[in-house]
């Protein structure tokens, strides 16, 4: 007894030793066991803590496959088959890795739809969805490059066609294709390159615009199913009235939604590695080869709604702008919707149609993205493009004259 | 608006027709890669009649020994004709530059064929070559129509040719459809065993894909349980401690 009694004393010595020379104790107080989180979160609120997970997993696994992997064209597909084949739970790693990255979309576009349901990027979280929408972008670069790595059929004519986009810009166009790839086409320079960024320069940004996002999201505290602002209703402590602990309340809610994202996320790892093609495309397993055109280039899934909206447009230099324009609108979210209320559960109808119009459009983009061209498919494609855009055009008007219901002063919550 | 709608959708009808005849003859191939006896027939015909031509460079001889059970001794016997060492990989001895000349490129290596086409092509296309006088090799196939590749197993199934019928599609237009094969001679084995023959191959092209996919699937069950586990005790103890909230 008096022996534990005896450790319990040395480990607060060593705690507090630590303390007086780091923030150890403030730091953890302030991000988890008095970072107070309103106590309504439902499960839309997990993604971001699952995008998280993914990005430690990803960074991890990608640390023990560059241990094996050869960024050289003439060596990099058959490295990657030494990978599933000779190195020791070389396959999982690498399956791990293949399943993370749609993992990782998976759950930042389910995370970003939640902040169009809640109005999380409304005033004061305006440089929180920017952050958030940085790191979008550099997840799809990091994303782009990575599936280069490989260097299938499908790495070396997806490349080829999306370095190819930026030929489209007018006097710098061909000069900046040439630059982007260090060749004049996909080749061993740009396989290296890509690596580079791949392992390197992207997960550091990466990983400092995500320390950004938390730093942003803990200083003007969460957003939650009702809009509600909690900071608003404090008790007499100071801790608001709606707000619970992070830690530990929410960190074991987030275990339970953590388990049954690992049993889909390891469902697909063992029983289902390729998703159909999905995931890991069949052709993709042919190595490149620089002489023999694939009949179909089509990217992974998480890039088709936007392919589909390239597409869309007859003119190669327009399809580009739109694709940009598509990305570059979200980051005007904050600055487009003009309702006084928060949460969908309060606005009307006029939000509610075409958020919901907006999302079937993403995902039927996305479909068409995967498929080969048809006029049909093609008319789809320009209506989706259509209501994609409309969306975000129509929303400074229309969420100024939607009728809003009143919202309460307190976060609805039944225990 | 009418008119350009119904130009689309006369556009449109071909399309959808010729995707769906192309598949037309598509047999399921019904491999099971837990099936050893399969898989070790399979491994004899793809030494005896495809690892002339086709390389499968990732694939080692002790990996096939110990995941097939076959002994050193009956490697070296049966299977290693050419390789030196068991952990060698299975290796083509044609130079590319003469299978370039022969066949217009060289054969593919087979290592992923399977992950690439997948089984029930593969058991198509080796099930689909027949006869075509103006292709060189004098055959032709349904699944990769001007195949370089011969019919080596030509001796095995014989010959046959192809019968095709007419079909009118939606709009109207006539198409020439494939309708069923004709054995034109008879080859050493039946249309069920060389089918039988077919799969065992395909059997053994689907195990070297991927080598691990039984462990995998397995592994996967205990990993399965494992986290049904973790998840009641998370979900016990979220219980607990969202007791006092109110």
């Amino acid at each position: 007894m008096s022996t534990s009694h005896n450790e319990q004393g040395a480990a607060k010595r060593l705690l507090a030793w630590v303390d007086a020379r780091f923030p150890l104790t403030k730091m953890i107080n302030e991000h988890a066991a008095e970072y107070y989180a309103p106590k309504n979160f439902n499960f839309w609120y997990l993604f971001g803590v699952l995008s998280l997970v993914v990005l430690v997993i990803q960074l991890l696994t990608g640390i023990f496959l560059t241990m094996n992997y050869k960024p050289a064209a003439a060596d990099a597909f058959a490295s990657v088959e030494y990978i599933m084949r000779d190195v020791q739970w070389g396959w999982l790693i690498r399956y791990i890795h293949s399943t993370g990255a749609s993992a990782f979309f998976i759950v930042v576009y389910l995370h970003m739809f939640r902040g169009l349901l809640y109005g999380s990027f409304k005033p004061p979280r305006e440089l929180l969805w920017i952050f958030g929408m940085l790191i979008y972008v550099v997840l799809m670069g990091e994303a782009f490059m990575g599936y280069l790595l490989p260097w299938g059929q499908m790495s070396y004519w997806g490349a080829q066609v999306i370095t190819s986009l930026f030929g489209a810009i007018p006097v710098v166009g061909d000069g900046l294709v040439e630059w982007i790839r260090g060749d004049f086409f996909i080749s061993d320079i740009t396989l290296n390159r890509f690596f580079a960024l791949h392992v390197i320069a992207l997960p550091l940004v990466l990983i400092f615009l995500v320390v950004a996002h938390i730093l942003a999201l803990h200083e003007v505290g969460s957003n939650n199913p009702d809009g509600v602002e909690i900071k608003n209703t404090k008790g007499p402590d100071g801790i608001p009235l709606d707000g619970i602990a992070f830690h530990p309340y929410y960190s074991v809610k987030d275990t339970v939604g953590l388990a049954v994202f690992l049993m889909a996320f390891c469902a697909v790892v063992f029983f289902a590695p390729d998703m159909g093609g999905y995931f890991l495309e069949h052709a993709n397993f042919e190595p490149a080869n620089a002489m023999k055109t694939p009949l179909h280039i089509a990217p992974v899934w998480y890039f088709t709604p936007f392919y589909a909206i390239l597409r869309a447009v007859p003119d190669k230099l327009g399809g580009v702008i739109l694709m940009g324009a598509a990305i570059i609108v979200l980051f005007l979210l904050p600055w487009l919707d003009r309702s006084p209320v928060r949460s969908i559960r309060y606005r009307g109808w006029l939000y509610k149609l075409p958020l919901g119009l907006f999302a079937a459009a993403f995902v039927m983009l996305g479909y068409l993205g995967m498929q080969p061209p048809t006029p049909t498919y093609t008319y789809l494609a320009r209506l989706g493009t259509v209501i994609y855009f409309g969306f975000f055009l129509l929303l400074p008007w229309l969420s100024r004259v939607d009728k809003t219901k009143p919202v309460p002063e307190r976060v609805t919550y039944h225990a | 608006m009418l008119k350009r709608f119904l130009v689309v959708l006369l556009l449109s009808t071909p399309l959808v027709g010729m995707a769906s005849s192309a598949g037309g003859h598509l047999e399921k191939a019904n491999v099971d890669v837990s099936n050893t006896a399969s898989l070790q027939r399979g491994a004899r015909n793809f030494i005896n009649y495809c690892s002339g031509c086709h390389s499968a460079q990732y694939v080692r001889f002790n990996r096939l020994g110990a995941d097939l059970g076959l002994s050193e001794t009956q490697l070296r016997d049966n299977l290693m004709f050419a390789a030196e060492r068991p952990f060698d990989t299975i290796k083509v001895a044609m130079p590319a530059a003469d299978a370039t000349r022969w066949f217009g490129q060289p054969p593919p290596d087979l290592s992923l064929i399977a992950r690439s086409r997948g089984a029930d092509w593969l058991f198509g296309f080796l099930t689909s070559f027949h006869q075509d006088d103006t292709r060189a090799t004098g055959m032709n196939n349904l699944m990769l129509p001007g195949a370089s590749m011969p019919h080596v197993l030509w001796e095995l199934q014989g010959m046959q040719r192809a019968v095709y019928r007419t079909e009118n599609d939606a709009a109207g237009n006539e198409h020439e459809v494939f309708d069923r094969f004709e054995q034109t001679a008879a080859g050493s084995l039946s249309t069920e065993e060389y089918k039988e023959f077919v799969r065992d191959t395909v059997t053994f092209l689907e195990y070297i894909s991927e080598p691990v996919k039984l462990e995998r699937i397995q592994l996967g069950i205990w990993v399965m349980f494992f986290l049904l586990i973790f998840f009641l005790l998370a979900y016990a103890l979220k219980k607990e401690y969202w007791k006092d909230v109110h």
